[in-house]
């Protein structure tokens, strides 16, 4: 499988968010899927040490429905995205998974405001076919550390 | 402003005036008279345990260094040069022998004295000055570490008043008493006035409200597994829906309030795997272990303590229960930001730990479910007092039906009552007017 073809899976994902299609791009995930956003710098614990998010795909997909939710107050309207990939690599290539890594920038505009944020992004992808599922998606938002405005966007 | 007859026509029985929450001038006197005045919560001793350990918080907007002594004191320097006013110490927690000013390199020991003064022949020897301010008051309360800017003021003990009980059952809870700072440290921002995050603690009649789309999502997830077949995902699942009790179970769980303004409400979870865990295979081996610590009697008294959010006036909330708590720092009269510290108790079975982690994520967490929506609300509070054409904000849920108890306490009629935000404005008041 060649990176240009992995290029255009991260480019999809990135889409169906900047869309609003939330629910495409849950079923993106594999059944087993973990979606993590660390709170820590090299973090390699996300059971002993909190995150920022660390669901697995039952909670994932309550994200998605609550963002659907008519009182989901910090999250209706939806946000407008842009998700903007680069520097794909692909890193690992075994038999049953890739390792993709990316870096994200992600502008959220909602509420009259405008937030920036910057992620070093690692997908490991299963092949679907013509086509990948995820099977984990890692976000380090270079600010995990930081002190954050809730976050309610989807990366 | 800032007469003191004009603050106490601010604050009225069962209303208080929008400028309290908006006004930028109000803002920088609460700076000078509340957080330069009360008791704050600073941390845990945990997190400064060895001579050197330290660790940088505010208080109010001052920024700080709390640090362990040589002789095993806490001491609470202000983190400011005392030559031109850089920050000695950089963000974060460490271990040091010296604080060594990045400027010009002035150095301090652990107490804050001055030890070193490069080109020293350039000064007058006797105007020098002696080191860091060090923060007047510092006071330790079974482990957690308090602090106040105002050399005079009421000891810690009468401060906290009945509100140590929530103290004793966080620490009584841990077989053999002992707890740590773990996990990481969440930090999240608003904005909005620091006491609406204090006020909306307390809560009850909010829940069925600004988390209803929580509550729905949740009830419609997967059922969690029986005791031995659990699912990562059962904490945040369970948690959420709770936070959908029916009114009557709000009504009725016991709400506290104290003269200094402190609260705290009893539990309203009828989830046995949340907090007592009776469900829970590692509950018998928690048991056991804080049995054989505390004895049989005592661990049942233990045990039988159903409390959740404690506020500990004007800058901090925790959960006894769940081993959550947060500090507030103010940053403007319109922004906030809040640290949240979870704990380990350090004889339990280890994997309890795992349901502290994910209750701090799904309850805590800068991306959760839950805390999204109360900081969305918050804003929108904000913006609502940010109004000049409504003056009032109106506190009256339970308002004259307050019960003195026999401990000290003031109880609500009911677990709804806004008795929490009265108390704490009533004593907003005092630490505002006090000479």
């Amino acid at each position: 499988m060649s990176a240009m073809n992995v290029e255009q899976f991260l480019y999809h994902e990135a889409r169906l968010l900047d869309t609003q299609q939330l629910e495409a791009w849950l079923e993106l995930f594999t059944e087993d899927a973990t979606y993590w956003i660390p709170l820590e710098r090299n973090q390699q614990d996300p059971l002993e040490t909190s995150s920022i998010i660390h669901d697995d795909r039952t909670l994932l997909e309550l994200r998605v429905k609550q963002a659907r939710h008519p009182r989901a107050h910090a999250r209706q309207p939806l946000a407008r995205t842009v998700h903007q990939v680069g520097n794909v690599m692909v890193s690992e290539e075994g038999t049953g998974e890739i390792t993709v890594n990316s870096t994200l920038q992600l502008v959220e505009f909602r509420n009259e405001k405008q937030r920036l944020y910057g992620a070093l992004v690692e997908h490991r992808l299963r092949r679907a076919g013509e086509t990948f599922r995820i099977a984990h998606k890692r976000v380090d938002l270079v600010n995990s550390e930081g002190e954050l405005d809730g976050i309610a966007v989807l990366f | 402003m800032a007469a003191n007859e004009q603050l106490a026509m601010l604050v009225q029985a069962d209303r208080v005036h929008r400028s309290v929450y908006a006004d930028p001038a109000i803002f920088e006197l609460e700076m000078e008279r509340v957080f330069g005045r009360a008791w704050l919560v600073l941390g845990h001793e945990s997190q400064a345990r060895r001579p050197g350990d330290y660790f940088t918080t505010r208080m109010g907007r001052e920024p700080v260094v709390v640090v362990r002594k040589d002789n095993g004191e806490i001491a609470v320097l202000v983190n400011r040069c005392a030559h031109r006013g850089a920050t000695v110490c950089a963000e974060g927690r460490g271990n040091a022998e010296r604080f060594v000013c990045p400027y010009h390199g002035w150095s301090y020991d652990r107490a804050g004295m001055l030890q070193a003064v490069p080109f020293a022949g350039g000064y007058e020897k006797d105007k020098l000055p002696k080191g860091l301010k060090s923060v007047p008051r510092v006071s330790v309360y079974r482990g957690f570490i308090f602090a106040s800017l105002s050399p005079h003021g009421e000891d810690l003990e009468a401060f906290l008043g009945p509100a140590r009980a929530s103290f004793d059952d966080f620490v009584d809870r841990a077989p053999g008493g002992e707890l740590e700072v773990a996990g990481g440290v969440f930090k999240h921002a608003y904005d909005g006035n620091w006491k609406l995050m204090l006020e909306n603690h307390l809560d009850g009649a909010h829940p069925a409200w600004v988390h209803a789309s929580s509550v729905a999502v949740a009830r419609g997830a997967p059922e969690p597994g029986r005791p031995g077949e659990e699912h990562y995902y059962d904490i945040a699942v369970r948690q959420m829906r709770q936070n959908g009790a029916p009114d009557a179970v709000w009504d009725a769980i016991g709400m506290w309030t104290t003269p200094y303004g402190h609260g705290y409400m009893g539990d309203y979870h009828d989830d046995s795997r949340l907090v007592a865990g009776l469900g829970n295979p590692l509950f018998e081996d928690y048991r056991r272990r804080l049995v054989a610590a505390a004895g049989e009697k005592e661990a049942e008294r233990i045990l039988r303590v159903t409390l959740w959010n404690t506020i500990i006036y004007p800058n901090c909330s925790f959960m006894s229960q769940f081993r959550q708590l947060r500090i507030i720092h103010p940053v403007a009269v319109d922004r906030s930001v809040v640290h949240t510290y979870s704990f380990r108790m350090k004889d339990a079975p280890a994997r309890m730990f795992r349901d502290t982690v994910a209750f701090a994520n799904v309850v805590n967490g800068t991306g959760s479910w839950v805390l999204t929506d109360d900081l969305e609300v918050y804003e929108r509070i904000q913006r609502g007092l940010s109004s000049g054409a409504v003056d009032w904000v109106y506190l009256g849920r339970g308002h004259g039906r307050d019960v003195d108890e026999p401990d000290g306490t003031r109880r609500g009629a009911t677990g709804t009552s806004e008795i929490f935000v009265r108390a704490q404005l009533a004593a907003w008041l005092r630490y505002m007017s006090a000479k």
